[in-house]
């Protein structure tokens, strides 16, 4: 996680000593790149916290900023410079990277609000029968009978149309499942960019609900599409 | 860069590819050091003596010896046989053996006299492009071939992202592209996204173990089974043969690019001749397989990208092996060309467009021109970082295709009380266990104050560079020490020894570098001053005028006067002078011996189509002299 410095503290500049507020990229005095400013990756871009944003103006915004600080424009300056301007690039490409993607966007405002969300890279606890959601319960259970028989099918070298068929078919219901959540994700991003206090408190907790609900189906969808993607 | 246009630097035989191919020549009888031939001139070793040359030494470069074993069943690489596992592998070449950082560095030392020759100035710096499928240890084997070859290295720059470089000069301003790349060793697929000038590399993939040697090697394997079946002679004993089979199958291979047929006549060491014919067909049907492998990195790259094959503005070919008429047809069908009413752009060398491209990255690392001033290139990581976790399963730090410079920061702690280090498994790869990923180096934390387990909370920074290599940097934080790293790359050479490697440290010296160029320009010098002294008995002298003749005489004398003194620059122009002067003599000497069809030519071009004496020794364009 980033280092949290508070702004209002004035840092020297590293090059011409002048104070300046720890959010700038470039020192507002001699113009020398700075290291990476304190702040999340949502004031990298000079944005308030917000979920619902404007996809085309961050490119735009990611795009302006990379033509300043990318090290290709420090080839041929100090060791310092060199240094700030990999360490401001790798902040930008991580923000940008971050921001851009809607389910890493949610995740990482959750993160910076404190809410606990359980670790995507991990992916050891996929099959721990206590996170299927509990609607889910019964199909869930289907479906993995079912993936089981079609593995050791193809082990077998058998086909079973029937088999395949139905998998399918679970394929596409889990798809639209996994686009009911995306939808009533976005009407939380709503409430929450525009709620007070006490709605953002809300909509935190059901986002994060709703994103263990998102991985999970995800996860099952990339196990059916492998499975019927092996011959 | 010339204006706003990149151009190739031709070498001194005036190609302008210089093969990896590098030769040991003999040892001096002396018993110094023998000296190294790169290149064409290194060609005719491998057929004279194989065990003194080695070629396509990508292939080897920053794997470890269990990797290689594929690679030396089909090439006649000999391994020093001392090498123990987890060593950098060395290869025996004659008497001598290398790593192949060290072979790549005197094919990088060449390229570099060849562009030193070219501005006559120095040449201390460069940007090296690599296949974008290049794992942390094959880019850090690069780079430190470029050190021992002395030359700083600026960039690395993926190969297919240079192609979409050099295409991107004069090209429409947005749109996707796919860079196709199938080169002699290695395979590569980029997807960017162009937009004002931003070229942003969206997913890549590849695999750097596949290209046109693999074709060689099928056609090669094939005749070798023949000959055994037919002739009963195991050409396989005589790796000389082996190599000249080898030229053969090349060959029919660029042959059938063309042609419908080719065919092989060799002559056996028992004096039977092999003769066989291939059609095209057949030879397709053959290379199926190898190219049939290009097709999923492909696939695998548009849904990285988040894209279907028919989003695809514009593809660009790149590598010899694009020039296989089944290779088009295969990209055609994968991204739907014909079908759209497309075709693949192939307007640039395939050979040469990844090096033109390097040349458009440095000038914008050079920062010093408009043509390239808006241009930026935003490329990615290949392969997905991380670190191994418990059970020997792979946590995921970074994932592939991030735009680098990237980063991730993980937290560690202690699990014994008063534990002082911490090691970390750092892996690259897609799979889901650590065994299954290329290990990519062991960090030991060290200095970690010594407290109750858990308690240490230490701060990892994983950085991925604009060269596609990962830096590491640790701190503990309730302490606010910085962690002592010790990094053991899992293959690859420590820093010292690269140093030991570094090539002839007189490269270095700019007072040794201008004795060089003076040497050399002395030597061209009189090179073609004994040439023209013989060339006055030739009847084509006669046939100049008067003033032809004195004007020559001048530059004669000049070129023998200055020649005594030690301005490099004024040697070089009078060299240059006398062959501009006798461009009229060779031209009537071409006539009186062959066809009128090298009408035009110089003295230098005329001696090289009549392969007579009268070469003048700069084969290639002239540099600007100050």
């Amino acid at each position: 996680m980033l280092k949290v410095i508070d702004s209002a503290v004035p840092v020297a500049c590293w090059s011409c000593s002048v104070a300046h507020n720890d959010v700038t990229l470039f020192c507002p005095h001699c113009s020398k790149i700075q290291p990476p400013p304190g702040g999340d990756y949502f004031s990298v871009f000079g944005l308030e916290e917000r979920l619902d944003l404007d996809l085309a103006a961050l490119e735009h915004e990611f795009h302006r900023l990379s033509r300043k600080v990318h090290p290709d424009r420090f080839a041929r300056s100090g060791d310092n410079e060199r240094q700030w301007s990999l360490a401001d690039t790798a902040l930008l490409n991580d923000a940008y990277r971050t921001l851009k993607d809607p389910l890493h966007r949610t995740e990482y405002l959750l993160k910076l609000r404190g809410a606990e969300i359980g670790e995507e890279h991990s992916g050891k606890d996929r099959k721990d029968p206590s996170r299927v959601p509990a609607d889910l319960l019964e199909e869930v259970f289907e479906l993995n009978m079912q993936l089981e028989e079609m593995r050791t099918a193809h082990k077998m070298g058998e086909e079973d149309p029937d088999l395949q068929a139905s998998l399918e078919q679970a394929k596409r219901k889990f798809d639209g499942l996994e686009q009911e959540v995306d939808q009533d994700l976005r009407k939380q991003w709503q409430l929450w960019d525009n709620g007070d206090a006490a709605a953002r408190k809300a909509a935190e907790k059901t986002m994060v609900a709703l994103l263990d609900r998102r991985r999970y189906l995800s996860n099952l969808v990339r196990d059916v599409t492998e499975t019927l993607g092996a011959e | 860069m010339q204006g706003d246009a990149p151009v190739v630097i031709p070498g001194v035989d005036g190609s302008n590819l210089v093969p990896s191919v590098v030769a040991l020549d003999p040892m001096p009888a002396d018993g110094g050091r023998p000296t190294v031939t790169v290149g064409n001139s290194a060609r005719k070793t491998l057929i004279e003596s194989p065990e003194r040359v080695i070629y396509s030494v990508k292939r080897l470069m920053g794997r470890g010896l269990e990797e290689i074993q594929d690679e030396l069943k089909l090439f006649p690489f000999r391994l020093a046989d001392d090498v123990e596992a987890g060593e950098v592998p060395r290869i025996q070449l004659g008497e001598l053996r290398f790593t192949p950082p060290e072979i790549s560095a005197y094919i990088l030392r060449q390229l570099k006299r060849n562009a030193e020759r070219f501005f006559g100035a120095p040449v201390t710096q460069a940007v090296i492009t690599v296949p974008a499928y290049f794992n942390d240890a094959q880019r850090q084997a690069t780079k430190d071939a470029g050190r021992m070859a002395g030359l700083e290295v600026l960039r690395l720059v993926n190969e297919p992202t240079a192609a979409a470089l050099a295409y991107g000069l004069d090209r429409a301003n947005v749109g996707t592209i796919a860079v196709y790349d199938f080169g002699g060793g290695t395979f590569d697929i980029s997807i960017l996204k162009l937009r004002d000038g931003i070229f942003e590399v969206q997913s890549t993939n590849g695999d750097t173990h596949l290209g046109g040697d693999d074709i060689d090697n099928l056609l090669l394997t094939i005749a070798l089974d023949e000959i055994y079946a037919e002739h009963g002679v195991d050409l396989r004993l005589h790796p000389g043969a082996v190599q000249a089979l080898r030229k053969a199958a090349i060959e029919a291979k660029i042959r059938l690019s063309s042609e419908q047929f080719a065919s092989f006549d060799i002559e056996l060491p028992n004096g039977d001749r092999y003769q066989r014919e291939i059609p095209r067909g057949v030879f397709e049907l053959l290379i199926e397989p190898v190219l049939a492998r290009t097709a999923a990195p492909c696939k695998q790259a548009l849904t990285d990208a988040g894209i279907t094959a028919d989003q695809v503005d514009e593809v660009v070919l790149v590598g010899g092996s694009t020039r296989i008429p089944a290779v088009r047809s295969l990209v055609d069908d994968l991204f739907r060309l014909a079908a759209r009413g497309k075709k693949p752009h192939t307007e640039l060398n395939p050979d040469e467009v990844v090096a033109l491209g390097a040349a458009v990255q440095a000038d914008i690392l050079a920062g010093a021109s408009k043509s390239t001033e808006e241009m930026l290139l935003l490329d990615v990581t290949p392969l997905s970082l991380g670190i191994e976790a418990l059970g020997g399963t792979v946590a995921r730090i970074i994932q592939r295709n991030s735009t680098i410079p990237a980063s991730a920061t993980e937290h560690f702690t202690t699990g014994v009380d008063g534990q002082t280090n911490v090691a970390i498994h750092v892996v690259q790869g897609e799979r889901e266990l650590a065994a299954d990923c290329r290990s990519l180096a062991r960090f030991d934390l060290k200095g970690i104050p010594p407290m109750t387990a858990g308690l240490p909370r230490i701060e990892v920074r994983f950085l991925i560079d604009a060269d596609g290599i990962l830096q590491v940097s640790a701190r503990e934080q309730r302490s606010g020490l910085a962690a002592e790293i010790e990094v053991k790359p899992t293959y690859g050479l420590t820093d010292e020894q690269v140093e030991t490697m570094i090539l002839d440290s007189f490269d270095h010296a700019e007072e040794d570098f201008a004795k060089r160029l003076l040497i050399e320009a002395r030597n061209e010098a009189e090179s073609i001053l004994s040439k023209v002294g013989g060339v006055r008995t030739n009847p084509a002298w006669g046939q100049l005028t008067g003033e032809e003749q004195s004007a020559i005489q001048a530059a004669v004398t000049h070129l023998a006067s200055v020649n005594q003194g030690d301005d490099m620059s004024a040697i070089r122009e009078a060299t240059l002078a006398l062959d501009k002067a006798t461009g009229r003599l060779a031209e009537l000497m071409m006539d009186a011996a062959v066809s009128t069809a090298l009408r035009g030519k110089t003295m230098t071009a005329a001696g090289e189509q009549l392969e007579e004496a009268v070469t003048a020794p700069h084969a290639m364009a002239p540099a600007e002299f100050k």
